[in-house]
C-alpha cells in the first residue's frame, strides 16, 4: 500500500480520487484542485469533503443566515456572537451564559438510542469548549404519528438515549417539547440544547495562537466510528483488501464525557488553555482546521501520535473519525505538564499531537511523510456557497385558502365537553410525564422550574438568587401554512414562555429543520422562515447568538413540515420571584391577557377534531408580545401573579387544564362578552396568557394592565380541590371533574408507548 | 468547631456538590474526599453520594467499592464511623458488604425521576434520629438500578432487627399520576424497601436523594431531607 503523500500527489496528477463518493460535486472538487494547485492527497480530500459538507459548511443556508447578523438588534448583552461554538450572553453580576440548540435528526432515526445520546454529548462539548460549566439540557423532539408502529421503535430509544447520556453526565433536563405528526414519520427531529455558565473572564474561544504552543488531543481514543466516507477512500483507492464496513452512527460513553467536563473545567480554572475546540462532526479535520484558521499562525500535526482504539485505521480515517468524547486544546509549552497532570487525575488520556507554527499552513504528517499541506482557512471557511433557487410552491395558495375557521364547530355544551376531552387527551396535548420522568431534572440542586413549566429555570447564584430561564418552541403546522409568520410565532411563543415564568428574554438560538434544499419549494420555506425570524428578533431586541441548520429531512418527495425550533434565553434577578404554571390557591382570580380572535388555522383543535391543516396561522403582533412580556415580568417581580401560563397550541382550555391538574385545583370560568364559548376555549390567538391573581392584588394588577394598554379580562376563579371533587366548569356550557380531565390527559402517552 | 462530614467524589459522582450543600445548610462542614486518596482528612462521618460512579460499568458500585478511599471507609465503618450511602452510594455500600442485599435494574426497565413518599421505619439510626418513627416524608428519587433484593432469610432478619429504615408508601406523585403506570413502589424493591441500616445503626443506605429536599425553592420544594444531616450533626456534637 502506497501512502498518498503531498509529494506523491504532485508527482501523480492524474490519479482519480473518489470525490463523488465522498459527497463532493465536480465543481467543488475542481475548486479544491485550484486552491492547492495540484490534486489533493487522500487525506486532504477527506478533510475538504467533510468540511465542505452541508452539515459543516452551511453551503445552502449561509446566504440566508447572514440576515441574523445584518439585522441583529443592538444588544449590550451579547458577549460572543454567531460563529463560535456557542454564543455568550451577559446576564449580570459578572456571569455569562452560553447556550445553543443542535440537531441530531438523521442518526437518531437510524439508531435512536445512540443517535440521541451522542446529540446530547455533542451540544454539551460545545458548551464546555466556550469555558462554561454546563448546567442544564433541553430536548425538543418530533416524531411520526403516535400510533404508528415505528414511533414505538424510535421514541422510546430516543428518550432512553437522552436520559442514559444526560442523566449520567449529571445535567438536569429542564425542558423541551414532544410533538407527533405524520410528516416526521421517516424523519424524526431530535434537537438538543444546553446551557452553560461562566464568569466573564473565563470565556474561551476556538483559536490556536502563539507559535510553539502545543496542540493536545484528550479524551477518548479515536476509533472507526462515524467514518463511512473515509472507508470509501481507504478501501477503493488505496487498499482493496481492507475491511471497510464501519458503523456510521457513533457510540457514546457518557462516563468519559463526564470526566472530560471535569478535567476541562479544572484546566480552565488554572488558566492553562489558550484555545479549545471540541471534536464533533468531521472530528480532527474540523478541530485542527478551525483552530488553525481562527488563530494567528499555522499548525503542525503528527497523526501517528493520536491514541487509537483500532490500530488498523488509515490516516484518512483518523482525520474523519467522529469518535465521541474528544477535545483539542492549545496550551503554552510551560503549562503542558500541568495540563497533562490534570488529565491524569481524571484518568483522561491526553497526548500532544502537534504545535502551532509561525507559518500559515496546516501540515499533517504520517510515518514521517507529509500527507496534508493546506491553508486551513480554505478548509474551514472557504467552502462553497450556494444561491439555491427558491420559489413559493404552487400549492401554497390552495393550502391557505382551505380555511380552518370554516370547519364545523361543536354545537352545545355536550359537544364542547367531548371535544375538550379529546383535545387534552390527544398525543400532542397530553401529559408527557412518561417521557420527562425518565430524565433527571434535579441534579446540581439548582433547578427552580422544569418541564412541564413554561420554561426551565436554573439558579446560577445561591447568594443573590440570580437565575436563567430557557424555553424552546416550534410549530411546524403554522410554518407550513406560512413559513415567515410560522417562524415568528415560534419565537413569540418561546419569548412569551420565558416572560411567563418571570424572566426577561435576552437572546435567541435556533435549530432550523427543513427538507431538501435542492427542492425550490423547501428552499423558499427556509428563506421565508429565516427572514421572518431575523425580522422578529430585530423587532423584539433579542439577537440570534448561534444555531444549527438541519436540511434533507425528507423521505423521497415528502419533506417534513418546515420546523424552525427557537430557543429563548432569559434572566431573572431573583428566582424566588418566579411564576409557576400550577394554580396555587383557591379563590384567586383568573385573568386572560391579550385579544382572542377566531384563529383556528393550524390549531390543535383542527388537527384533533378534523385532521385538518389549512388556512392561515394566528396573526403575529410583536409589539403586543413585548408589552405582554413586560406585564408578566412586572407581575412576577411585584407579587401580583401567583401562577401564569402562556396560551399557545390548544388555546385557553389547554392552559386551564394544565394549571388545574398541576395544582390539583379546579376553576370556574365565564365566557366573556363578545366571545362564543368555542372561540374562548380553542382559539390559538398569539400574544395571550392566563394569570391567577390574588384578590388583594387585583386592583394593582388591572391598573397596571389598563395603564399600559394591555387587554385584561376577568374570566373566572380558582375553585375547589381535586380531592374534594373539584371541576373545571364553563358556566352554562359544561362541567368536567378534574379526575376525568386527569385520566384523559395522563393516560394517552403511556397507553401508546408503554 | 462544627462537625466535619466527608463527601466522596468518585469518577462519575454527580450529586457530590449537592450533598456538600445539604451538609452546609444543616450547619456542618462538608469535606471533599477523593476516590484515589485513602486519607479521610479526619472527618467525623462520610456520605457516599449519588451518580454513576465509573459509569455504572460492570455493575452499579462494583468498581468504586475497590477504590483506595473505600479501603479506609470499609475499615473505619466496621469500627463505628457513620456512613450514609445515597442512591449510587447505597449501591456501593451493598457491593462493599457494609449492608446486605443487592440492587437490580428497575422492574419497569426505565430510569425514573419523581418525588417519592417514604415512611421512616427506624428513627434510631445515626442518620434518622431527627425523624419520628412512622413519620411520612417526601424525598425525590432518581435511578436506573434501584430494585432492592435479598434472599428471604436476609429480608426476615432485617425486618426482625428493625433494620429496614425506609419503605416506599403510596402518596405524592403516583397518586397525582406524574409517572403513569408505576405504582407506589418505583422500582420493584422487595417488601417496598427504600433504605436499610447495619447492626449498629451507624451505616445507612437508601435509594431516594435527601440532598434534593433541603430547600423550598429547588429540588422537590420541601425540606424533608434536612433531618438526615441534622441527625448526624447532633449525634456528632453530643458524642
Amino acid at each position: 500500500m502506497t501512502l498518498d503523500t503531498v509529494d506523491n500527489a504532485t508527482r501523480t496528477p492524474d490519479v482519480e480520487l473518489p470525490w463523488a463518493e465522498l459527497g463532493l460535486k465536480k465543481d467543488e472538487y475542481e475548486r479544491v484542485v485550484e486552491i492547492l494547485g495540484r490534486r489533493p492527497t487522500g487525506a486532504e480530500l477527506a478533510m475538504y469533503s467533510v468540511m465542505w459538507s452541508e452539515h459543516c459548511s452551511y453551503k445552502s443556508s449561509k446566504v440566508h443566515l447572514r440576515q441574523f447578523g445584518e439585522k441583529a438588534p443592538r444588544s449590550d448583552a451579547l458577549l460572543v456572537g454567531i460563529g463560535e461554538n456557542a454564543g455568550v450572553v451577559d446576564v449580570g453580576q459578572g456571569y455569562a451564559v452560553t447556550f445553543k440548540v443542535e440537531s441530531h435528526n438523521h442518526p437518531s432515526y437510524v439508531e435512536p438510542y445512540q443517535g440521541a445520546a451522542t446529540g446530547v454529548g455533542g451540544i454539551v462539548r460545545d458548551i464546555i469548549a466556550m469555558g462554561a460549566r454546563p448546567v442544564a439540557v433541553v430536548d425538543p423532539l418530533r416524531f411520526g404519528a403516535a400510533d404508528h408502529p415505528d414511533t414505538k421503535r424510535v421514541l422510546p430509544g430516543v428518550v432512553a438515549g437522552i436520559g442514559g447520556y444526560g442523566n449520567c453526565l449529571g445535567l438536569p433536563n429542564i425542558g423541551g417539547e414532544v410533538v407527533f405528526d405524520a410528516c416526521y414519520q421517516g424523519n424524526p427531529l431530535v434537537n438538543a440544547g444546553a446551557i452553560g455558565v461562566m464568569r466573564h473572564e473565563d470565556i474561551h474561544l476556538a483559536k490556536a495562537s502563539g507559535a510553539g504552543n502545543k496542540v493536545i488531543l484528550y479524551g477518548a481514543r479515536t476509533g472507526g466510528d462515524g467514518i463511512g466516507g473515509a472507508s470509501i477512500l481507504a478501501s477503493e483507492t488505496f487498499d482493496d483488501a481492507k475491511p471497510s464496513k464501519r458503523p456510521a452512527v457513533q457510540v457514546g460513553d457518557p462516563f468519559q464525557e463526564k470526566l472530560l467536563i471535569e478535567c476541562t473545567l479544572e484546566a480552565f480554572a488554572e488558566k492553562l488553555v489558550v484555545g479549545i475546540q471540541d471534536l464533533g462532526a468531521a472530528g480532527l479535520s474540523c478541530a485542527t482546521s478551525e483552530l488553525a484558521s481562527n488563530g494567528s499562525g499555522g499548525m503542525h500535526v503528527v497523526l501517528d501520535d493520536v491514541p487509537l482504539r483500532d490500530s488498523t485505521l488509515s490516516p484518512e480515517e483518523i482525520l474523519m473519525s467522529e469518535s465521541q468524547e474528544r477535545m483539542c486544546a492549545v496550551v503554552e509549552p510551560e503549562k503542558v505538564e500541568r495540563f497533562l497532570a490534570i488529565c491524569e487525575k481524571w484518568d483522561v488520556i491526553a497526548t500532544v499531537i502537534g504545535e502551532v507554527t509561525d507559518g500559515d499552513r496546516l501540515e499533517i504528517y504520517w510515518h514521517g511523510e507529509k500527507i496534508v499541506d493546506v491553508d486551513p482557512r480554505t478548509v474551514a471557511h472557504d467552502g462553497p456557497v450556494y444561491e439555491r433557487p427558491y420559489a413559493r410552491p404552487d400549492w401554497q395558495d390552495a393550502l391557505q385558502a382551505d380555511d380552518a375557521n370554516k370547519l364545523p364547530r361543536p354545537a352545545g355544551g355536550d359537544q364542547l365537553r367531548d371535544q375538550v376531552l379529546r383535545l387534552v387527551g390527544s398525543p400532542n396535548q397530553a401529559s408527557k410525564a412518561w417521557i420527562t420522568s425518565q430524565y433527571d431534572h434535579l441534579v446540581q440542586g439548582n433547578t427552580v422550574l422544569a418541564q412541564p413549566q413554561d420554561s426551565g429555570m436554573i439558579r446560577i447564584d445561591e447568594e443573590s438568587g440570580l437565575g436563567v430561564a430557557l424555553a424552546t418552541d416550534g410549530n411546524g403546522r403554522y410554518a407550513k401554512l406560512d413559513p415567515y409568520h410560522g417562524a415568528q410565532l415560534a419565537l413569540a411563543e418561546a419569548y412569551r414562555n420565558v416572560a411567563t415564568t418571570g424572566a426577561r428574554p435576552l437572546a435567541v438560538s435556533d435549530c432550523l429543520n427543513f427538507g431538501s434544499p435542492e427542492d425550490p419549494a423547501v428552499m423558499w420555506q427556509f428563506a421565508e422562515a429565516v427572514r421572518g425570524l431575523a425580522d422578529a428578533c430585530q423587532e423584539l431586541g433579542t439577537p440570534v447568538t448561534g444555531g444549527n441548520v438541519s436540511l434533507y429531512n425528507q423521505t423521497g418527495e415528502a419533506a417534513i413540515h418546515p420546523t424552525p425550533v427557537v430557543a429563548v434565553l432569559g434572566v431573572i434577578d431573583d428566582v424566588a420571584r418566579r411564576t409557576p404554571v400550577a394554580f396555587q390557591e383557591e379563590g384567586q382570580l383568573l385573568y386572560l391577557l391579550g385579544d382572542t380572535r377566531e384563529e383556528f388555522g393550524g390549531s390543535a383543535w383542527s388537527q384533533v377534531v378534523h385532521d385538518h391543516l389549512g388556512g392561515l396561522p394566528p396573526q403575529v403582533d410583536l409589539e403586543r408580545e413585548r408589552l405582554l412580556a413586560e406585564i408578566l415580568i412586572a407581575a412576577s417581580r411585584d407579587g401580583m401573579a401567583d401562577s401564569a401560563h402562556d396560551l399557545s397550541d390548544g388555546g385557553l382550555v389547554q392552559a386551564v387544564t394544565e394549571s388545574a391538574l398541576l395544582g390539583g385545583k379546579g376553576a370556574r370560568l365565564v365566557v366573556p362578552d363578545g366571545l362564543d364559548a368555542f372561540t374562548f376555549l380553542f382559539s390559538e390567538s398569539a400574544g395571550r396568557a392566563l394569570v391567577a391573581v390574588p384578590r388583594s392584588e387585583e386592583l394593582r394588577f388591572t391598573d397596571m394592565c389598563g395603564a399600559r394598554g394591555l387587554p385584561a379580562t376577568r374570566i373566572g376563579v380558582v375553585d375547589g380541590r381535586e380531592e374534594d371533587g373539584a371541576v373545571v366548569e364553563v358556566q352554562g356550557e359544561f362541567s368536567l371533574p378534574l379526575t376525568e380531565l386527569r385520566t384523559a390527559h395522563e393516560t394517552t402517552i403511556p397507553a401508546v408507548l408503554a | 468547631m462544627t462537625s466535619r462530614i466527608g463527601v466522596v467524589t468518585f469518577p462519575g459522582s454527580l450529586d457530590d456538590r449537592d450533598t456538600q450543600r445539604a451538609i452546609r445548610l444543616a450547619g456542618a462542614e462538608p469535606v471533599a474526599l477523593w476516590h484515589k486518596d485513602k486519607d479521610l482528612k479526619q472527618v467525623d462521618a462520610v456520605v457516599l453520594p449519588g451518580g454513576f460512579s465509573y459509569g455504572d460499568y460492570l455493575r452499579a458500585g462494583a468498581i468504586s467499592r475497590f477504590s483506595p478511599v473505600m479501603e479506609t471507609i470499609i475499615a473505619e465503618a466496621k469500627s463505628g464511623l457513620p456512613v450514609l450511602g445515597i442512591c449510587n452510594g447505597f449501591q456501593v455500600l451493598t457491593e462493599a458488604h457494609l449492608l446486605p442485599g443487592a440492587m437490580l435494574g428497575n422492574n419497569h426497565l426505565h430510569f425514573i425521576c419523581r418525588d417519592q413518599k417514604l415512611r421512616v421505619e427506624n428513627s434510631a439510626t445515626a442518620w434518622t434520629a431527627d425523624f419520628a418513627a412512622g413519620q411520612e416524608i417526601h424525598i425525590p428519587l432518581k435511578n436506573m438500578d434501584g430494585r432492592y433484593v435479598a434472599d428471604a432469610r436476609t429480608l426476615d432478619m432485617l425486618e426482625a432487627e428493625g433494620r429496614v429504615v425506609f419503605r416506599y408508601v403510596a402518596g405524592a406523585d403516583e397518586e397525582a399520576g406524574a409517572v403513569p403506570g408505576v405504582g407506589h413502589n418505583p422500582n420493584g424493591s422487595l417488601r417496598d424497601i427504600a433504605g436499610i441500616t447495619n447492626e449498629t445503626g451507624s451505616v445507612v443506605g437508601l435509594m431516594p436523594h435527601p440532598e434534593h429536599a433541603v430547600e423550598s425553592l429547588v429540588g422537590n420544594g420541601r425540606t424533608d431531607g434536612l433531618p438526615f444531616f441534622t441527625s448526624i450533626l447532633k449525634r456528632l456534637v453530643s458524642a
